[in-house]
C-alpha cells in the first residue's frame, strides 16, 4: 500500500465533495421541485424556504393517470426480461461453451444499429399487422434491448466458469444437459441477477421504442412524461413530479442491487 | 439467436430496399423502385444532412474525450480505499440508472433561461444570463453536458474495475525509481488499465452517436425548434414519423449506420496498433 501525502488526502476530501455535490444537486433539485408550486418554482428565493404541497403528485396519478403507465411500464419491462432470458440464457451458454464467435458478432451487431433504423422496418410491419398500439409489440421492441445485454453479460460469465465442474458432473452419470441444469445453472445465479436488473432497468428507461409502438393506453412512462409540456406552457410543478414518479422506483431498485448494477455495467472491461 | 437474426436482418434488408423507393405518407402508400435517386438527393443536401453529420461528429467526440478524462479522474480518485467510498459508489450509480428523458427533463427546468437556477446561480457571482438551451450555439454543448454528467460515471465505473484489478507493486516501483506522479500514471497505470480504456470508447463511443432520449426530452415537444441539436439519429427519426419520409430517411440510415461501421473500424484498428 502505498502511502498517501496529508495534502493529497486534503485535495481528494475536497474533489470528492465537489464531485457528490455535481452528481446529487441535480436529482435533489428535480425532486425539490416536484413539491413546490409552480409560483414557488418561479422564485428563486423559494428556493429551500417552501412548505412542501403534495399537490403535482395528486395530479401525475389522478388526473394524468401515471398509476396505469407505471403497470405498463413494469409489465413491459418484466415480460421481456423474463422472456430474453428463458431464450437468453441457454443461447449464451452454447455460446460460451461451444464458441460460436460467429454468432457473438451478431450481438454485438444489435448494440451497434441505431435503434431508429429498426423502428423503421418494424413500424411498416406492424402497422400493417395492426398491433401497433399492443403491448405484444412492445414487449417484442424491448426484448431487442434486453436480449442483447443478457447475452452479452452471460457469454462473458460462463466464459469465466471452470468447465472441469460439468466434466465432473457428467462423469457422475449426469446428461450433459443435465449438468447444465444442476450444476452450471445454479453456479450461475448472481450472473443471471446481474443480467435480469440490468436488463430490467433499461428497459424501463427505454424511450424510442415507447414512444413510436405504444398507443395512448400502453404508453410507458418515459413517455407519459410529455403529458405535462403543453405547445403554449410547461407544468413544471407536475412534470418533476412526472420525472421524480418514473426515476426514484429504478434508482431505489438500483441501490437494492447495487453490487450486480456495478458488475453489469463494467462487465467485460477487466478481462478487456 | 433465430429472433435476433430476424429482428435484426429483416429491418436491415428492409432498411435498404426502402432506401431505393420512393415510400412516404403512410405506411400502406403505393411505392416505386427508383433506384438511387435517395441518396443523391442526401448526399447533395447541404442544408441538413450535412450538418446533422457535423453535429453528430461533434457532439459524440466531445462528449467522448471529456467523459474519458473525467471518467479517468475520478476513477484514479477513487482508486484507494477510503472512509465513505460507499456512498461515493451510490452517488456516481445515481445519474447512470437515472431515466434518461426525466434527466432531460430535469436539466430543462435548470437550464430554463428565465427560472432555471444555473442562470439564477451565474447572477450570484456576476455573470449575465446564459441561453443554455435556447441559444442556436449554445444548445448542442448544453446537451453535451448533460450527455456528460449522466454517462460519466460510467466511464468511471469501468475505468476503476481495471484499477482495481492492478496490483500496487509495479507502480510503487517506479515511485522508488523517482518517477513523479504524472511519470507513474502516463507510462504504468495507463498502458496497464488501457484494455478498460477501449472497453470504455467502444461502449460509450456507440451509444453517444446514437444518442436521443436527451435531445428529444430536451429540445423536443414544446422546446421551440429541434435544428440546433440535430444529430443523423434525430434527424432520421424526425424524417421517419414526423414527415413520414420512410425512403429518404431509410437512405440516411443506411448512411449513418455506414458511419458507424467505419467510426468502430477506425477504433479497433488503432487499438491494434498499439
Amino acid at each position: 500500500m502505498m502511502r498517501l501525502t496529508r495534502r493529497y488526502r486534503v485535495f481528494r476530501g475536497i474533489a470528492i465533495v465537489l464531485l457528490l455535490l455535481i452528481m446529487l444537486t441535480p436529482l435533489a433539485w428535480m425532486v425539490m421541485s416536484s413539491f413546490k408550486t409552480n409560483v414557488q418554482i418561479y422564485d428563486p428565493t423559494a428556493t429551500f424556504a417552501f412548505s412542501p404541497t403534495i399537490e403535482n403528485y395528486q395530479k401525475v396519478f389522478q388526473q394524468a393517470n401515471f398509476g396505469r403507465f407505471m403497470g405498463n411500464s413494469f409489465v413491459v419491462a418484466a415480460v421481456s426480461t423474463a422472456i430474453s432470458l428463458v431464450l437468453g440464457v441457454p443461447a449464451a451458454y452454447s455460446m460460451s461453451r461451444f464458441a460460436m464467435k460467429r454468432q457473438a458478432v451478431v450481438v454485438l451487431m444489435a448494440r451497434v444499429i441505431p435503434a431508429v433504423s429498426l423502428l423503421v422496418p418494424w413500424y411498416y410491419l406492424f402497422s400493417n399487422l395492426r398491433l401497433v398500439g399492443g403491448y405484444g409489440v412492445l414487449i417484442l421492441s424491448h426484448m431487442f434491448v434486453s436480449l442483447p445485454l443478457i447475452l452479452y453479460i452471460m457469454i462473458g460469465f460462463f466464459d469465466g466458469m471452470p468447465l472441469e465442474l460439468e466434466e465432473a458432473a457428467q462423469v457422475d452419470g449426469l446428461t450433459p444437459i443435465g449438468a447444465m441444469w444442476h450444476v452450471t445453472l445454479p453456479m450461475s445465479m448472481s450472473g443471471i441477477a446481474t443480467a435480469s436488473i440490468l436488463s430490467f432497468i433499461f428497459s424501463w428507461n427505454n424511450f424510442m421504442f415507447a414512444l413510436v409502438l405504444s398507443g395512448a393506453s400502453t404508453k410507458t412512462l418515459p413517455v407519459a412524461i410529455f403529458d405535462f409540456i403543453g405547445y403554449a406552457s410547461i407544468d413544471w410543478g407536475g412534470l418533476m413530479a412526472a420525472a421524480s414518479v418514473v426515476t426514484l422506483p429504478i434508482m431505489v431498485i438500483a441501490l437494492f442491487f447495487q453490487k450486480y448494477v456495478v458488475s453489469g455495467l463494467t462487465a467485460g472491461a477487466v478481462k478487456g | 439467436m433465430i429472433f435476433t437474426i430476424a429482428m435484426l436482418v429483416f429491418p436491415l434488408v428492409w432498411t435498404i430496399y426502402l432506401s431505393l423507393t420512393d415510400a412516404e405518407g403512410s405506411v400502406r402508400a403505393p411505392k416505386e423502385i427508383i433506384g438511387l435517386d435517395n441518396y443523391i438527393e442526401v448526399l447533395t443536401d447541404t442544408a441538413r444532412f450535412w450538418p446533422a453529420v457535423g453535429r453528430t461528429i461533434v457532439f459524440t467526440s466531445g462528449v467522448l474525450i471529456a467523459q474519458m478524462v473525467l471518467g479517468m479522474c475520478i476513477a484514479l480518485l477513487l482508486r484507494r480505499s477510503f472512509r465513505g467510498q460507499g456512498i461515493i459508489r451510490v452517488a456516481i450509480l445515481l445519474p447512470l440508472v437515472a431515466t434518461p428523458v426525466a434527466v432531460g427533463m430535469m436539466w430543462r427546468l435548470i437550464f430554463d433561461p428565465n427560472i432555471g437556477p444555473a442562470n439564477y446561480l451565474l447572477g450570484l457571482v456576476g455573470l449575465g444570463p446564459f441561453p443554455w438551451l435556447a441559444g442556436e450555439k449554445t444548445a448542442l454543448a448544453t446537451t453535451m453536458l448533460i450527455d456528460v454528467w449522466q454517462w460519466t460515471p460510467m466511464v468511471a465505473l469501468i475505468l476503476l474495475a481495471g484499477l482495481t484489478s492492478l496490483s500496487d507493486d509495479i507502480d510503487e516501483a517506479a515511485s522508488i525509481d523517482g518517477a513523479n506522479a504524472w511519470q507513474r500514471f502516463w507510462s504504468v497505470t495507463l498502458p496497464m488499465v488501457w484494455p478498460s480504456v477501449v472497453v470504455a470508447v467502444l461502449l460509450r463511443g456507440i451509444d453517444a452517436l446514437k444518442t436521443f432520449d436527451i435531445l428529444y426530452a430536451t429540445k423536443g415537444r414544446g422546446g421551440g425548434s429541434f435544428n440546433e441539436v440535430e444529430t443523423l439519429n434525430v434527424y432520421a427519426y424526425g424524417l421517419s414519423f414526423d414527415y413520414n419520409e420512410y425512403g429518404l430517411a431509410s437512405t440516411v440510415l443506411i448512411l449513418f449506420f455506414a458511419l458507424i461501421i467505419a467510426a468502430m473500424l477506425a477504433l479497433t484498428s488503432r487499438n491494434k496498433e498499439r
